[in-house]
């Protein structure tokens, strides 16, 4: 972890990167922010770990869990709101089995993220799975991706 | 005879979602293989165009033979061969594939300046924008034209900010301009903080070069170096076709050094956020282009004079970036022209909701709301009688119908009670509560705010409370008041712009919807069917065939009978999911 993270560093110093474009290195390479590396990144460059953590907690995109490894996400813009993406939300929660208060199988292998308008009000409501956008979706569509997803991995 | 055919696929989000990819995958393997088969020789380019704003069409399909274009609707790659066989090949279009009235309609009042290349050119290629006159503007600026000279025209052309504010641009740029500090920078705010918006999403996915041209003509008439276009992570297509444009402007001689061959030199780098709701305020997006926690702070001093790292900092929307080429390009005159009395131009609108046509719209600033929602939108679905629409995001207002026939400007939104905000437009009709939405709207607020103040922290957070009260049928006598007092509070006492806008849509909404908010309290009742806590469901006996559909569905087991007997719902079990009113295939649910 450590030659990665020097590596993470050097990158971001050549592009006069901060700690934001930083720890968004840490989290494309880990697929979060791991707790061990704040720390490392803390010693390594003489910044209080908090300001690492303040950051990191500020932004919806930043992760300090693990996630799965299929991001399932419904869009809960105005327009998907309106047709009942909430409901989608909460009932694919539950069929996952995902405890409340936490958006990860506990497998690890689905994530449910919220996200805002992808731009496709027109087929509202929208999930996206992995890369995969859905349209008009129900929950019926939406576990059907799910099963094929599981199938795949 | 050689014809010359031209495809043009929508390959946005929205066409992407419907299969856009496919649909241009097809017509490639089509073409392909008729031109082998039928010999005939034409020159086809499939190309790869923006967002073409008549979403729930998608996928739309250009055809265009010998320059007469035909728009194709629905298309699915199935429907690809007959395309190729009948109309490119036998010269007749498939008539029941093509568009209706409603396309032209929802084309006709629209004036489009921003969004005139976004569907028309490919957003991946420098040539496809050089060939619609792309960067001449700027290579004017940069050779020809003195920074005052720059300033005035946008003065001129009465262009206000389209980020929400309305700062007149032209003035934002001279208070910069008349700085004389070693360093300045241009900061592109491409945030679309609204999360049911995403006009600037489109257009930088759909135009990326417009944008870099603004901010070009922006930097020579600043003397700013260096610039940045601060968009959120999450929009990976907009990342990478913004990305790849400036790549292409390094390699074209239009950023870097002595851009355009002059000694003038100006780098732009995109910065893609991890995102959050307040970094769209100017002084979070800049803290946060620092490389801090995005959070606002009180506005001593004008951005303009000490933004990004302290230094002289031009902000501006990507929508008003975009808009500058064309200024440069078609003169101050044409522009203000276009618009009203105290602002020029057209805006681009979200149309979403309770329409028949969504998608991204543009108008003249003036057009009434009116012809935006009946004419360009084509009215209510199913004829339902319109309630309101609600602007400007989830920290706009709500304007009801009766007010319909109000020009839209900067200045009579506000004075209804709402704001050009985010340019989101959400049409409401009677199925929609207005206490739902305002709730839902409140929601998104809440989780958004910064937490650095405790008006806007802890006021929004009771707001929401009250408003959940209501909607769950425990609210009392006095709640209404409460939540007025505290709306007015929050809006005078917030540090940030997120928290002056807050109580927008609950103000705006008993100003004007008092007494669906009353009939909640008193009456218990939820008039647009929508709050669950006050709605029960019952079986319509007479309808009922006992089939079970909605016994086997039922999550809390509510519902008993036996077979072929009119099935009952027993309302104290009944947790108001609905989910038998969907299962059921006679209509004999019923929600009241
Ligand atoms: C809470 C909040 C969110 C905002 N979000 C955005 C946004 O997403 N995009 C934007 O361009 N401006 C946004 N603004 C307005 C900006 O603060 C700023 O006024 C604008 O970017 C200036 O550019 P303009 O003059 O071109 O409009 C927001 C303001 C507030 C208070
Ligand atoms: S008004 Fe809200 S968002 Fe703005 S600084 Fe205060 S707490 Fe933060
Ligand atoms: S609101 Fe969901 S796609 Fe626009």
């Amino acid at each position: 972890m450590e030659k990665t993270l020097q590596a993470l560093v050097d990158e971001c110093r050549d592009t006069r990167g901060n700690i934001v474009s930083l720890l968004r290195r840490v989290e494309d390479h880990f697929g979060f922010i791991p707790e061990d590396a704040v720390y490392w990144l803390s010693r390594a460059l003489d910044i209080p770990a908090s300001r690492f953590f303040g950051v990191a907690t500020f932004y919806s995109q930043f992760h300090l869990k693990p996630r799965g490894r299929h991001t399932i996400r419904i869009c809960r813009g105005t327009a998907c709101h309106v047709k009942g993406s909430e409901k989608l939300i909460s009932r694919v929660l539950m069929e996952l089995d995902i405890p409340p208060d936490d958006d990860t199988t506990p497998d690890l292998t689905f994530t449910i993220e919220k996200i805002n308008c992808v731009g496709a009000c027109g087929i509202a409501p929208v999930a996206v799975l992995d890369d995969e956008i859905v349209g008009n979706a129900t929950l019926h569509t939406v576990l059907n991706g799910i099963r094929e997803l599981k199938k795949r991995s | 005879m050689s014809k010359e055919v031209l495809i043009t696929v929508c390959t946005g989000t929205g066409g992407i979602a419907s299969g856009g990819e496919d649909v241009l995958a097809a017509f490639r393997e089509a073409l392909s293989s008729a031109g082998i088969t039928a010999s005939c020789r034409e020159r086809c380019r499939v190309q790869r165009v923006g967002c073409k704003g008549f979403c729930s069409q998608d996928v739309l399909v250009d055809v265009a033979v010998n320059g007469a274009i035909t728009t194709y609707r629905k298309v699915r790659p199935d429907m690809v061969a007959r395309i190729v066989s009948e109309h490119i090949v036998a010269g007749m279009p498939v008539a029941e594939w093509v568009v209706d009235g409603s396309y032209h309609a929802f084309h006709e009042k629209q004036k489009k300046v921003v969004l005139s290349h976004c569907g028309v050119i490919d957003p991946e290629e420098i040539q496809s924008y050089r060939a619609v006159g792309g960067y001449g503007a700027a290579e004017r600026a940069v050779l020809s034209m003195t920074p005052e000279e720059i300033i005035a025209v946008i003065k001129r052309s009465r262009l206000r900010g389209r980020g929400g504010g309305g700062f007149p641009t032209g003035l934002k740029w001279e208070l910069c301009a008349r700085h004389t500090a070693d360093t300045k920078y241009v900061v592109c705010n491409g945030n679309e903080s609204d999360p049911g918006a995403f006009m600037d999403t489109s257009l930088m996915e759909g135009d990326p070069h417009s944008v870099i041209e603004g901010m070009i003509i922006c930097a020579k008439a600043v003397g700013s170096h260096r610039g940045y276009i601060y968009t959120k992570a999450e929009y990976a297509l907009a990342v990478k076709r913004l990305n790849r444009a400036i790549e292409h402007c390094y390699a074209a001689g239009f950023l870097g050094k002595g851009i355009f061959g002059s000694d003038f030199d100006f780098d732009v780098e995109v910065f893609p956020a991890p995102g959050a709701f307040v970094c769209g305020e100017a002084t979070a997006l800049l803290r946060s282009l620092e490389g801090k926690r995005g959070m606002p702070s009180a506005k001593i001093w004008r951005t303009a004079e000490k933004g990004l790292w302290n230094k002289p900092t031009v902000l501006n929307n990507v929508e008003t970036f975009a808009n500058i080429p064309k200024i440069i390009e078609k003169g101050s005159q044409w522009f203000s022209r276009l618009g009203t009395e105290r602002s020029g131009g057209t805006k681009v609108f979200s149309l979403s909701g309770k329409v028949r046509n969504t998608g991204l719209i543009e108008v003249p600033i003036g057009t009434t709301l009116r012809e935006i929602i009946f004419d360009i939108g084509g009215g209510i679905e199913g004829g339902k009688a319109c309630k309101g629409v609600h602007i400007g995001g989830p920290t706009g207002g709500c304007i009801p119908a009766a007010r319909f026939d109000m020009e839209v400007d900067y200045e009579s939104l506000a004075q209804a009670g709402s704001m050009m905000g985010s340019g989101g437009m959400v049409v409401l009709d009677e199925t929609s509560c207005i206490v739902d939405t305002t709730r839902f709207f409140v929601g998104v607020i809440q989780g958004e705010s910064c937490g650095k103040c405790a008006p806007c922290r802890i006021g929004t957070k009771r707001m929401l409370e009250i408003l959940e009260r209501i909607a769950g049928g425990r609210a009392k006598e006095g709640d209404l008041e409460l939540l007025e007092e505290l709306a007015h509070s929050i809006r005078e006492t917030s540090l940030c712009g997120l928290g002056m806008t807050a109580p927008n849509p609950v103000l705006s909404t008993l100003r004007y919807f008092r007494d669906e908010y009353e009939e909640h309290i008193r009456r218990k009742r939820c008039r647009a069917a929508v709050c669950k806590a006050l709605l029960t469901y019952s079986v319509v006996e007479s309808a009922c065939t006992g089939c079970g559909a909605c016994k086997r569905v039922c999550p809390a087991d509510a519902i008993r009978g036996t077979r072929k007997k009119p099935h009952r719902i027993d309302a104290n079990l009944c947790v108001r999911c609905g989910t038998c009113l969907d299962a059921c295939k006679f209509n004999a649910i019923m929600k009241v």
